[in-house]
């Protein structure tokens, strides 16, 4: 057994949990919700296996080091951060239908880290910019951010098919929990991401100014990240200060996530120092 | 763009938002906070829709002391007042997180703060310095500007190791800092590592080699390779080993009859086979009573004369090779670069994060939160009405008087 194995299971795992999902949200039977929630821990269990067998692996190999150095290892801490993080949600707001967005989310993470060319998914030792114990501290708080994140887009995604469908026409919209509800999620996720967002950066800053001696450069990833952290801000002032629910808020939480998207993905088109995040 | 005028002039419109903002909003809430006795007004809590309530079956005064001791532990303040139907418990706590989002705007300011002090009184700058070599002044990034550290700055080695798969794994040049001609601190540096010293910071930021010819006239003449070169010569037929010093353009005999040998010269980098094999002594070969052959010894592979199938394998010594070849050095010469830089702001700016963090937890995730359980004299019995609100996070203050209401209860 040893980490590629178990997180190809993980991926399984998470596309049958998103099927189980979706079949609780079409037929409302208690027992494929249950389904749906044990499969999903069954995948998260697995994903953390897997991360730590890595873990284990590279020591093996003789160049140790947390499994958070390139763009394969993050994608799978993504996905388990975001498994995590839905699985407190559906335990405290008491609500699984949330899981027919998170675990697809999750799924398809993990399948774009395994199935894509572009990611090299061996265990490569690491380089010497990554050499420092800011490297943990700095990816986990960024995908906690980034899952939370996930999540509330896809809470807002729901917000918004559910607010199209007033007269309840479309069955299986009809078992969505209450707008409000989805609403204040949405403001709950943010608010927890914003966080760790926040803490990311800062961690990442710390570390470029003992790596490099300077806290901000503006590479392309620093600026990308700033610019999603304005969005966000924006966001929160909107719904703090002005009121804002509903649409606006659910609109605003979707282009925050495409600029967690271009911070993620797209700026490795572009130039810079975190160009050990691209392949 | 980062530089222009426009950004500059943005990130000061921001800057002023921020301090306008925060001022206009603060007036009004620093009253709240300080305010001495804390209002309640009992009517609100009455019309809120979200309320608890239970029967207790004893008399108002009883329950309010005994939920007073009970609520007072978990709520910073308290305060039990009479109501025309009978008791009312006020209790509050967190107050002072209405202060979160100020400490939040603050820390911007202060990170603002803290890049401008960097760029008035502190630089950043460059160096490049080749092995054995000192700087006492550097570039600055941007504008070129020759600037003096006070100090100079030796660079004793530098090194680059690589793992297996050809990755780099480590850059490290070891630093001597030189003030009044005599050294006064030593330190390696690698990525991630850096040297500070007077305030001043260097950070290994790249490398390169040396052109060629610099080369020449520095380390080869530091390490003549003319000088006594140990030679073995394995005799195939007796297997033994002799050890021969010898010198360029001298031949040498060869124990048991062997012939002559000669080196005629010392290449940096020779090839065989249209490979660079790295430095090598190129002589010949006489052996009695045949024609002499060409023969090349690179230092890396004794074994390389192995390949002729002679009557006599000839390597240069392992000692040579090695005092001649501390790795890969000698053949080349490589310079370190440095980041140079001070900056008298980072601390305002470390500041601003620590406030940043704390002041975004408190914002989000505390709450004023304010209780009040009102108790109306119901007959022989009373009516409990549990009722609470929050500033911020108002779904989670609901789940919250619940709670609470149910340990009520059972009090």
């Amino acid at each position: 057994m040893n980490s590629s194995v178990l997180l190809s299971i993980t991926t399984f795992t998470y596309g049958l949990a998103a099927f189980f999902y979706f079949a609780s949200l079409i037929f409302k039977k208690p027992l494929t919700g249950k389904l749906a929630t044990w499969t999903a821990l069954t995948g998260v269990t697995v994903n953390a296996a897997g991360i730590i067998l890595r873990w284990m692996e590279s020591y093996r190999l003789g160049i140790g080091h947390a499994p958070l150095s390139n763009m394969y290892e993050s994608l799978v801490f993504f996905s388990c951060t975001i498994i995590i993080i839905y699985l407190v949600i559906e335990r405290r707001y008491k609500t699984s239908v949330i899981g027919a967005v998170a675990t697809p989310l999750a799924f398809l993470a993990m399948a774009y880290a395994s199935l894509s060319p572009n990611i090299n998914d061996r265990i490569q030792p690491l380089i010497p910019a990554l050499k420092s114990n800011w490297l943990i501290a700095h990816v986990i708080t960024c995908f906690l951010g980034y899952a939370a994140f996930a999540i509330a887009f896809g809470i807002s995604l729901m917000y918004l098919f559910r607010q199209r469908d007033t007269e309840g026409k479309i069955r299986f919209l009809s078992h969505f929990p209450k707008s409000r509800v989805l609403d204040e999620l949405t403001h709950q996720m943010v608010m927890f991401g914003f966080l760790f967002l926040s803490i990311g950066i800062i961690t990442g800053s710390v570390w470029a100014n003992s790596a490099w001696g300077s806290y901000w450069s503006w590479d392309p990833k620093e600026t990308w990240s700033l610019i999603t952290w304005f969005v966000y801000a924006t966001f929160l002032h909107a719904r703090m200060m002005r009121g804002w629910s509903g649409k606006r808020i659910a609109y605003l939480s979707i282009l925050g996530f495409m600029a967690v998207i271009f911070t993620y993905f797209g700026v490795n088109l572009l130039p810079g120092l975190h160009s050990y995040g691209s392949g | 763009m980062y530089h222009s005028w426009w950004f500059q002039f943005l990130i000061l419109l921001l800057t002023i938002n921020i301090v306008v903002c925060s001022i206009d909003r603060l007036s009004a809430t620093w009253k709240i906070i300080f305010a001495k006795n804390p209002l309640f007004n009992l009517s609100r809590f009455r019309t809120l829709s979200q309320k608890e309530i239970f029967t207790g079956r004893q008399s108002p005064k009883e329950l309010s002391t005994v939920y007073e001791t009970f609520i007072s532990r978990q709520f910073g303040y308290t305060r039990v007042e009479e109501t025309d139907k009978g008791l009312c418990i006020f209790a509050e706590k967190w107050r002072w997180t209405r202060f979160g989002v100020y400490i939040v705007h603050l820390s911007v300011i202060l990170l603002l703060l803290g890049g401008l002090i960097g760029s008035l009184f502190g630089f950043k700058g460059f160096a490049m310095i080749p092995e054995n070599e000192k700087i006492d002044s550097i570039r600055i990034r941007n504008t070129g500007q020759v600037r003096t550290l006070g100090f100079e700055v030796l660079c004793d080695d530098f090194n680059i190791s690589f793992y297996d798969n050809g990755a780099p794994k480590e850059y490290r040049s070891s630093l001597t800092i030189i003030e009044h001609g005599r050294p006064v601190y030593k330190k390696d540096i690698i990525v991630n590592d850096p040297l500070r010293y007077k305030g001043i910071n260097i950070f290994q930021s790249s490398y390169g080699k040396m052109p060629s010819g610099a080369l020449q006239n520095k380390k080869i003449h530091k390490k003549d390779p003319s000088e006594d070169i140990t030679l073995n010569f394995a005799s195939k037929k007796s297997g033994k080993l002799y050890k021969i010093k010898a010198v360029i353009g001298k031949p040498v005999d060869i124990p048991e009859d062997l012939g002559k040998f000669v080196i005629v010269e010392y290449r940096k980098s020779a090839e065989f086979g249209g490979q660079n094999i790295g430095q090598a002594y190129m002589g010949i070969l006489t052996p009695k009573d045949k024609e002499p052959v060409k023969i090349m010894l690179p230092l890396h592979f004794p074994n390389f004369d192995k390949m002729r199938r002679g009557a006599v394998v000839i390597s240069v010594g392992e000692q040579q090779a090695k005092k001649f070849n501390p790795g890969e050095k000698s053949d080349q010469r490589y310079y370190t670069g440095l980041q140079i830089t001070k900056d008298p702001g980072v601390w305002v700016v470390y500041t601003g994060f620590i406030l940043m963090i704390i002041g975004i937890f408190i914002t989000f995730f505390m709450s004023h939160q304010r209780m009040c359980i009102e108790i109306v004299k119901t007959g022989e019995n009373s009516q409990v009405i549990v009722s609470g609100t929050s500033n911020k996070n108002k779904l989670a203050m609901q789940n919250n008087v619940k709670k609470i209401a149910e340990k009520l209860i059972n009090l």
